[in-house]
This record gives C-alpha cells, sequence and structure tokens, in this order.
C-alpha cells in the first residue's frame, strides 16, 4: 500500500522548521522587521507569534547594521539568532557586520568564540520589483571564509537546510527565491536535517552534466523533461551549499560527460559559474577537454518593466540553446511547453504587488 | 590618599609603562602590526573599568590596550600578541586590534570604527534576558558617534532599557581631522543620548578618583535599575594616532592645547598627589616602578621567545565544528 506523502509548501516548511527548531532549543529566536507581523514575512513567520514568548520572536527597529551587531552580540552569549530579511538588499546595509565581524569572529578570536547566527534574505523577481528588490548577490557572501552560504529549491530542503544551518555553530547565510516560496513537495513532519557543504546528485545521466541552485534548479528539472523527449540524458546536480562548495559530485560527473552547464541565479559574470568552471578545469582540464557554458542574469541592474526584466532572467528557450551549442544537436520543444504565463509571474495564481 | 587611589594609580602606571615600552621597542621592527597606543588615556580606562566586576563585560575598539590591562587582560598574552606569536591571546591572527581575554571579560576589540557598539549591546540584551545583575560598558571614540550604528544601538538599547554603559572617550581627533571639522558646533553627544531617552553625563577626564567615583554611581544605577547610561569623557593622546611615536611636529593640534593636556596629565596629577601626601616616598614609587619594569620585560622575553603558529593554524578556526 503507497503512504500517501504529505505535500507542503517551501514558506509552510520555514514556518515549521522554525517552529520546530524554536521548540527543540530554547536558545533560537527569531527577529528582523515584520516576523511578527500579520503576514509573517510571506507566510513564514506566520503564527509563530502565537506559539511563543515576545522574547523569542520579535520586530525590531530599522536599524540594520546595528540590529545584526545585536544578533552577534546575542550569539556570543550563547543565544542562536535568526535574522529575516524581506529582500537581499536590506542586509546589504548590515555588511560590516556581517563581513568584517560575524564573518571573523570565530577566526579571529583563535577559536574562542563563535557567532552562531542565521541571516535568511529573500531573493525576489518579477511584478516590476527593480533594481533595488529583485538582486540575488549569493556570490557576495560565497566569497567570504567564515560564512556558509545557502541555497535551497524544494521545499524538503529549505526545511532540512534551515534546522541544519541553525543548529550550525557559523553564520549562515540562508538565500530564500521569491519564486520557490509557492511551490510544493514532499516535507516529512518530523525534525529531520540536512547537512551543509554537500552537493546532491538529482538525477544521473551520460551527455552532458548541469549545475544549478536555487529557483534555477526548478527551471532546470522543467527543462529535463524537454531533454528526455529528445532523448538526451542531462547528470544535474544541486549545489544548495555554495560555500562551502562540495566539488567532487560536479568532477566525477565531468569525467563521464565532458560537457558542463551552469545556471546561475544571478548575474554570469564573476559569478558561480565562473568559480565551478574554473575548479573543474583547474581539476581536469588537463587530461581531457572539456565543453563548458554558463548562463545567468545579463549584466546589468534588472528593470522594473516586465517589457525589459523579461530579458534579463535566463528562461527554457535560451538555456536550451546552449545545450543545443554544448551537445550539438537540434532540440525539439513540443508546444506543450510553452507556458502561458506572464515573465514576470511564476504562475498564474501570484499577482502581485509581493 | 586611600588604598583606592593607589590601586587607581597604580593600574593607571602599569598601563603607562607598558605602552611607553611598547613605543621604545617598536622600532627594533618585531612588533609587526598598527598599535594604537593608549598614553595619556589611562584615566578613563582605568576610572570606569575598576567599578566592573569580573563578571561584567567589556567591547572596544582600536585604542584598546588600556581597556585591556585595566579590565585584567593577561599582559604576556597581549605583548605575545603583538609578536604575532602563537602564545597571543589570538594566538596572533588578530594582533594589537584584535585583543581578547574572555575569561577577564574583555569580549573584543576590533578596529572598525563603531562596530562594537551594536555587539556590546546585543551582550548587554543576553544579559538581560538572563536576567542576571551585570552590565557591558562599550568604550568608543568620539568619531565613533558619527556612525549610523552608534544612534541605531542607543535607540534600542533605550528602547529595551538594557544594562548597557556607553563610554565615548572624546580625545578630539579622528587621526588628523579635529572635531570641529566632522561635528556641527551645536552638536552634542549628551544632548542625543538624551534625545534618545539615554541618561547621560560628562566626567573630568583629567582626574581619575573623579571618574571612578561619579561612575561608580552610574555603574551601580546601571545595575540596579536596568537602564542605559552614556558618559563622555574628555582625554588626550601624547603620541600619533596609530604608531609609537609624537607626531606634533605636523602641527595638527594646537601647541596651546597640548600644553594644557600635558599639564593636566591625570597619571602626573595622582603621582604628584602621593609623593606630597606623603603616603608615598620617591623610593617607594621607584620600588614599584622596579617591580612593574619586571614584569613587563619578563613579559615582553616570553613574546620573544614564543614561537610564530605553525602554518597548519592559517586555515584553522575558520568555521567551528
Amino acid at each position: 500500500m503507497q503512504i500517501k506523502q504529505r505535500i507542503i509548501t517551501f514558506a509552510e516548511a520555514i514556518n515549521e522548521a522554525l517552529e520546530q527548531v524554536m521548540k527543540k532549543d530554547k536558545n533560537v529566536i527569531v527577529m528582523g522587521l515584520g516576523v511578527d507581523d500579520p503576514g509573517g514575512v510571506f507566510g513564514t513567520t506566520k503564527n509563530l507569534v502565537k506559539k511563543f514568548p515576545k522574547n523569542r520572536i520579535f520586530d525590531l527597529p530599522t536599524s540594520e547594521n546595528a540590529f545584526t551587531g545585536f544578533a552577534i552580540g546575542l550569539a556570543l552569549g550563547g543565544k542562536k539568532p535568526v535574522i529575516t530579511h524581506q529582500r537581499v538588499e536590506f542586509s546589504m546595509l548590515s555588511m560590516e557586520q556581517i563581513i568584517n565581524q560575524a564573518a571573523k569572529w570565530f577566526y579571529m578570536s583563535a577559536g574562542q568564540a563563535c557567532v552562531p547566527l542565521v541571516i535568511r534574505l529573500i531573493i525576489g523577481r518579477g511584478w516590476g520589483q527593480g533594481p533595488q528588490h529583485s538582486q540575488s548577490l549569493e556570490v557576495l557572501f560565497a566569497h567570504i571564509p567564515g560564512l556558509k552560504v545557502v541555497c535551497p529549491s524544494t521545499p524538503f530542503e529549505a526545511k532540512g537546510l534551515l534546522i541544519q544551518s541553525i543548529e550550525d555553530k557559523n553564520p549562515v547565510i540562508f538565500f530564500e527565491h521569491r519564486w520557490l516560496h509557492i511551490t510544493k513537495g514532499y516535507v516529512p513532519k518530523k525534525y529531520y536535517k540536512i547537512p551543509l557543504g554537500k552537493s546532491k546528485l538529482i538525477k544521473t545521466g551520460e551527455d552532458i552534466t548541469i549545475v544549478s541552485f536555487s529557483y534555477m534548479m526548478i527551471e532546470c528539472l522543467r527543462i529535463d523533461k524537454i531533454l528526455k523527449e529528445n532523448n538526451i540524458s542531462p547528470e544535474i546536480i544541486n549545489i544548495y551549499s555554495l560555500n562551502p562548495l562540495e566539488m567532487n559530485k560536479i568532477y566525477n560527473s565531468v569525467k563521464k560527460t565532458k560537457k558542463i552547464l551552469v545556471v546561475d541565479n544571478g548575474w554570469k559574470n564573476y559569478g558561480i559559474g565562473a568559480e565551478i568552471i574554473a575548479s573543474v578545469n583547474e581539476k581536469l582540464g588537463k587530461i581531457m577537454k572539456i565543453l563548458c557554458e554558463r548562463i545567468g542574469v545579463l549584466q546589468a541592474p534588472i528593470p522594473s518593466t516586465r517589457g525589459l526584466a523579461k530579458y534579463s532572467y535566463p528562461n527554457k528557450d535560451t538555456i536550451i540553446q546552449v545545450i543545443e551549442k554544448l551537445i550539438k544537436k537540434k532540440i525539439k520543444v513540443s508546444k506543450k511547453y510553452n507556458l502561458m504565463i506572464p515573465s514576470d509571474q511564476p504562475d498564474s495564481s501570484f499577482l502581485g504587488p509581493f | 590618599m586611600n588604598i583606592k587611589n593607589k590601586k587607581l594609580f597604580l593600574k593607571m602606571l602599569r598601563i603607562r609603562m607598558v605602552e611607553e615600552c611598547i613605543s621604545k621597542r617598536y622600532s627594533e621592527w618585531k612588533m609587526r602590526c598598527p598599535v594604537h597606543l593608549s598614553i595619556g588615556q589611562e584615566a578613563p580606562a582605568v576610572g570606569v573599568i575598576e567599578n566592573l566586576s569580573k563578571e561584567d563585560k567589556i567591547v572596544t575598539a582600536h585604542r584598546s590596550h588600556a581597556h585591556y590591562l585595566a579590565k585584567g587582560g593577561d599582559l604576556k598574552s597581549m605583548i605575545s600578541e603583538l609578536y604575532g606569536k602563537e602564545t597571543g591571546c589570538a594566538k596572533g591572527k588578530g594582533g594589537s586590534m584584535h585583543l581578547i581575554d574572555l575569561k577577564a571579560g574583555i569580549v573584543a576589540a576590533v578596529p572598525i570604527v563603531g562596530s562594537t557598539i551594536p555587539i556590546g549591546v546585543g551582550l548587554s540584551w543576553r544579559i538581560k534576558l538572563k536576567k542576571k545583575k551585570n552590565i557591558v560598558a562599550i568604550f568608543f571614540g568620539e568619531g565613533a558617534t558619527e556612525e549610523g550604528v552608534f544612534q541605531e544601538s542607543l535607540d534600542f538599547a533605550s528602547l529595551h532599557s538594557l544594562p548597557a554603559l556607553f563610554v565615548c572617550e572624546n580625545n578630539e581627533f579622528s587621526v588628523y581631522s579635529h572635531i570641529k571639522k566632522r561635528q556641527a558646533k551645536k552638536r552634542n553627544i549628551l544632548k542625543i543620548a538624551k534625545a534618545l531617552g539615554i541618561n547621560s553625563t560628562k566626567l573630568p577626564g583629567d582626574d581619575v578618583t573623579k571618574i571612578y567615583n561619579l561612575s561608580a554611581k552610574i555603574i551601580k544605577n546601571i545595575k540596579k535599575n536596568s537602564k542605559p547610561h552614556l558618559i563622555i569623557i574628555d582625554t588626550f593622546r601624547h603620541l600619533e594616532h596609530c604608531g609609537p611615536n609624537n607626531d606634533d611636529h605636523l602641527a595638527y593640534r594646537s601647541k596651546t592645547y597640548i600644553k594644557k593636556w600635558l599639564n593636566n596629565d591625570p597619571l602626573k596629577k595622582i603621582e604628584k598627589k602621593f609623593l606630597t601626601s606623603n603616603c608615598m616616598s620617591n623610593n617607594d614609587l621607584n620600588t614599584i616602578k622596579i617591580k612593574i619594569e619586571k614584569e613587563i620585560s619578563s613579559a615582553f622575553q616570553f613574546a620573544e621567545s614564543s614561537k610564530f603558529p605553525s602554518k597548519r593554524l592559517l586555515l584553522q578556526d575558520i568555521y567551528a565544528d
């Protein structure tokens, strides 16, 4: 008999992770602008105020740099703060505390004091959010030793990775793509963890290695169906941990396929694709010829108007074009894959403003 | 002159002598890191910190040697840190600008202006959540009050009524920039604090006994009522902003200003009081100085004879397990 799997949204998975970890460890506290408001940060912190006392979940003044420092101070005193920013961009005001202080604290104290801190950053996209509400910026953080950077792409990963991030003794930057919040998937009710610092082989294949993360991982999985109809078998690797980054699965895959495509969630230049492709060539370039391509957001600020923003992001068609180039084969896309959803919406139910 | 005053005097004297030794020996080029010496600024550090218990914590900034020593930071570990040796308080990874001694309650010193202010507030918030009666003293210069986090932090400490003592040491200069070039004439740090709902007091920077007595009351009050307080203490650094030398030949500070402070050097003043009050003879003072010299010299010897950290330490302690 098949057991019916519980299906919930990514946002519900985050909410459940927070609730379970707060119940388990009274040192966990959730703070950020609007975490206790009725919307509960797109549902991710909803109802937590009803379940926990005011000193466990609370609102903050609009002082991003200072409150990151407050959180560091709390963490040094044994608390485990979870900061939430409703957009990645708001954390830019706190980069000093994140990069100079939190990231280096364990090192510059020679291992005497650590900063267990999670900073949730939400990436916006669509509905005209424009230059300062739709940046990805994972690489800014992944560049810094001492920070861990995590980017779940499914509800299952969201819960397991968030719990593990909060249990971790280091500052962890936890990226949530706004378009993932509404996605649904299997999430166990129990308390479970997914280890940081790993990548995941999503699907084995022979013809090409595709590496991606966060929302672009979902795009890649959609394309996988098209590739299957064309008898192309990609090996797909999900790098949900950008720092530390586990490269072994990628090396092993590329040894087999000799072709790699990295689909970045942010800008292409100086991006995750550059890092991975450079590492692959350093490791394998001397022993085999590897065809490499990377795809990312077009190198310009992301405009508000959907008339332009649709060109900023990679999509099914642009990704398929690059795959065709790599495997030197035409790919036929059946009409059923041409979704009739406007480019600024993840699905038809998702209407702004958000 | 009572026992307390003697303690204040000896602590200031020890800090002065340590700093003078660093200044003197810096040209040996063995201490290869930036140093922001506290010579001249011992009174605020000693006067305030003498009122703190071991469980009370401090955070400080780039000019931290006086705070570290006043709070009971280990001298050998400090000098070794300046030498970059593995016996240093941060195994040589931090240098003079990252002194730490958790046992003594010295949580951190960092050189980014203003950055430890919110961290100190976070620590005091933790104390409040634990319902303990301790405080965090947050030391910073007047330049740090120009940073956004200063106001952000005061606002929050006031909002949550946190047991934090903000100690602003005003030496009027941010490197070479005088306060007049940086802050409006009518700007008043005491009033900024008051406007944010925080009591604030100016203490006389040239008198360590007064700093001690006045801050004693303030600290007692913070502990009793868990309410933040800000104090400003005018002070004067004898040497250059960063480095072992005097740089007054550059004439960025007026001669009258320098003279006024040198004539009012709080250490010399309290020393004179002791010598003229028959509580201490010149001989007594010499004996004390010889004892401190011995301690300092053995700390330097310890640092010199310690090893540099081994290469594996470079990649150690990036992440906690």
